[in-house]
């Protein structure tokens, strides 16, 4: 644990000082969660009435199911609205894993410093371990910060009681207290993987960007109304990201490994 | 110590053919040693260092170092090692004290502060402890890395091309430190093209092209090559005087250079006084004596000249 520990804090110290990073870290997830409070800012009161006042051509048919009988319009629009910027706030744990590993792991190729380290007795267990905790917690713990910035600006705009409800409801939380650091998983190994295989920083981010697919894939299937997402989807996705991080952790800890490392990255 | 039985490593190289870096390496280095490995590039030294660094693992054969079982103890064999790779590697937005002490915290020192001060001190670079790597000179970044490969004291030290790319004043402050770490007594397997450095350092010296050509002491390999050869500087040469010299028992072969005569013989010692009592009978006036050393590079030239001729003709 010692050694995974300075690991951790070697990475921190050394990739937040890159400001390329910072701004990552900072100015995304602040947009994200700026963009949804004024979102429901400026539709608070768009849609007064009850659900007969919304049209499947504002929102797709299959959602109108996702609405009670009992909520405003309005709100009904504004769960619509907000389960876009769920799926916003999922990319959070997906994009800051990237930019914080492919500086992390292509940077420690650029000045060859990989090689000192690896002739240390720490474990490649521990020196992956410590990668990816470098990477994924800062993700996790932003993507929570966010979300408990926005949970705590909804009473403050005013936002209704019933919108609140569904937010804070079994669906939102599966997103982002287990689908979030389940895809900051993913992320952090697929980076891991597409690291081994270039030899700059911004080649291995736009690549590795390539994780925010499934969930662009949800985003457009619910706005097209194909899907609408639940806990049943939620738990879809969860399950299938769970298996996704076992293929993944297993191609990280197969590639990253002492010898093939030192003679068979690029 | 080091000790290494058929070590040798192949590279599978994809849709080419396999690569022998190195083949059937045996050696032995006792302890306290400073053995100097040289090979021109590619030669697989780098590949050996790491061989027995135990980063890459051996196609074949074994190897011991300070003790431990090379493919079987390989964390203990990196805990009582210290490695100054081919490039300095140091995280260069941290600072040359944050540098260390991450690796002093990896080899689990007891007094991670104590061990980077003391090494700090030790090469020049406490009072510039907290600016970043990168705003450092060629030569300070690698008394960075030396001291990094000390932290932990080892006993055994893996030093690849340590004054490559210096510049001259910086290239002998590292050699005057790592002759300092000789006197302490540490193994160094050292790595180098630089074949004065070799001569001045190295007790023992193996040339090296993915197979060990040739080892032995420097003095010893010059006696190989080109047997022991005197000097004898002459204030006038007389042509005869050669052919006299030549006729004493024990002298191998007799040239004259200019006004010298250049005299191979197994054993100056016992050879040089009869000599010089043969010259000034003869009525030469000798200026001086002295025994001609061949560089090194000499002798690394011709080796590797060899080791081309045998590799053709094979």
């Amino acid at each position: 644990m010692k050694h995974i520990k300075t690991i951790v804090l070697k990475e921190w110290s050394e990739v937040f000082k890159n400001r390329l990073v910072l701004f990552t870290l900072i100015f995304m997830p602040l947009i994200f969660t700026i963009m949804p409070l004024a979102m429901l800012y400026f539709t608070g009161d768009g849609m007064a009435g009850n659900m007969g006042a919304v049209q499947s051509a504002d929102v797709p048919v299959e959602f109108l199911s996702a609405c009670s009988p009992e909520m405003s319009a309005g709100d009904c629009m504004q769960i619509y609205v907000m389960n876009q910027f769920l799926l916003i706030f999922m990319m959070m744990p997906v994009i800051i894993p990237v930019t914080i590993a492919a500086y992390s792991i292509v940077g420690e190729k650029a000045t060859h410093s990989l090689e000192p380290l690896l002739a240390t007795p720490i474990s490649t267990t521990e020196l992956l371990a410590g990668k990816s905790l470098a990477a994924g917690l800062p993700a996790i713990l932003i993507g929570w910060t966010s979300f408990g910035i926005f949970l705590l600006g909804l009473p403050i705009l005013g936002v209704s009681r019933a919108v609140i409800d569904y937010i804070t409801g079994p669906t939102w939380l599966l997103a982002i207290l287990v689908a979030g650091p389940l895809m900051a998983i993913a992320s952090v190994n697929f980076a891991l993987f597409v690291s081994s295989r270039v030899n700059a920083p911004r080649v291995a981010e736009q690549i590795s960007s390539v994780m925010i697919v499934p969930i662009l894939g949800l985003l457009f299937a619910q706005l097209a109304g194909i899907i609408v997402i639940n806990v049943l989807t939620m738990l879809s996705f969860i399950g299938g990201m769970a298996l996704l991080d076992v293929g993944l952790i297993y191609l990280g800890a197969s590639i990253f490994q002492r010898e093939k490392i030192l003679t068979r990255w690029k | 110590m080091i000790e290494t039985n058929g070590l040798t490593k192949i590279f599978d190289v994809k849709k080419s053919p396999d690569i022998t870096a190195v083949q059937d390496l045996t050696l032995f280095i006792p302890e306290g040693e400073v053995f100097g490995f040289l090979g021109p590039n590619g030669a697989g030294k780098t590949t050996t260092i790491r061989m027995l660094t135990s980063l890459i693992a051996p196609t074949a054969g074994t190897a011991r170092v300070n003790g431990y079982q090379l493919g079987v103890d390989d964390t203990e064999i990196r805990r009582s090692i210290g490695v100054l790779t081919e490039s300095p590697g140091l995280y260069e937005r941290l600072s040359a004290f944050r540098n260390l002490s991450i690796f002093a915290e990896l080899y689990d020192v007891a007094d991670v502060d104590g061990q980077v001060s003391k090494y700090l001190h030790m090469l020049g670079l406490w009072s510039r402890r907290d600016e970043p790597a990168g705003s450092f000179s060629k030569g300070m970044r690698q008394k960075l890395a030396i001291a990094r490969a000390l932290l932990h004291e080892p006993k055994v030290l893996f030093l690849d091309e340590p004054t490559s790319g210096l510049d001259p004043e910086a290239a002998r402050l590292v050699r005057s430190f790592i002759e300092e770490l000789r006197g302490e007594g540490r193994t160094i397997f050292l790595c180098t093209h630089n074949l004065t450095e070799a001569d001045r350092l190295c007790d023992r010296i193996g040339i090296f092209k993915s197979r060990l050509i040739e080892i032995d002491t420097p003095e010893n390999l010059r006696e190989k090559f080109y047997g022991r050869r005197v000097v004898f500087h002459l204030r006038q040469l007389d042509p005869a005087w050669a052919d006299q010299v030549s006729g004493i028992a024990g002298v191998k072969d007799v040239q004259t250079v200019d006004q010298k005569l250049v005299v191979g013989m197994e054993d100056p010692e016992a050879l040089n006084p009869q000599i010089v009592r043969l010259l000034v009978q003869a009525g030469a006036d000798i200026e001086f004596v002295g025994e001609l050393r061949h560089s090194l590079e000499e002798i690394y030239i011709q080796t590797m000249q060899e080791s081309e001729e045998e590799e053709a003709a094979a």
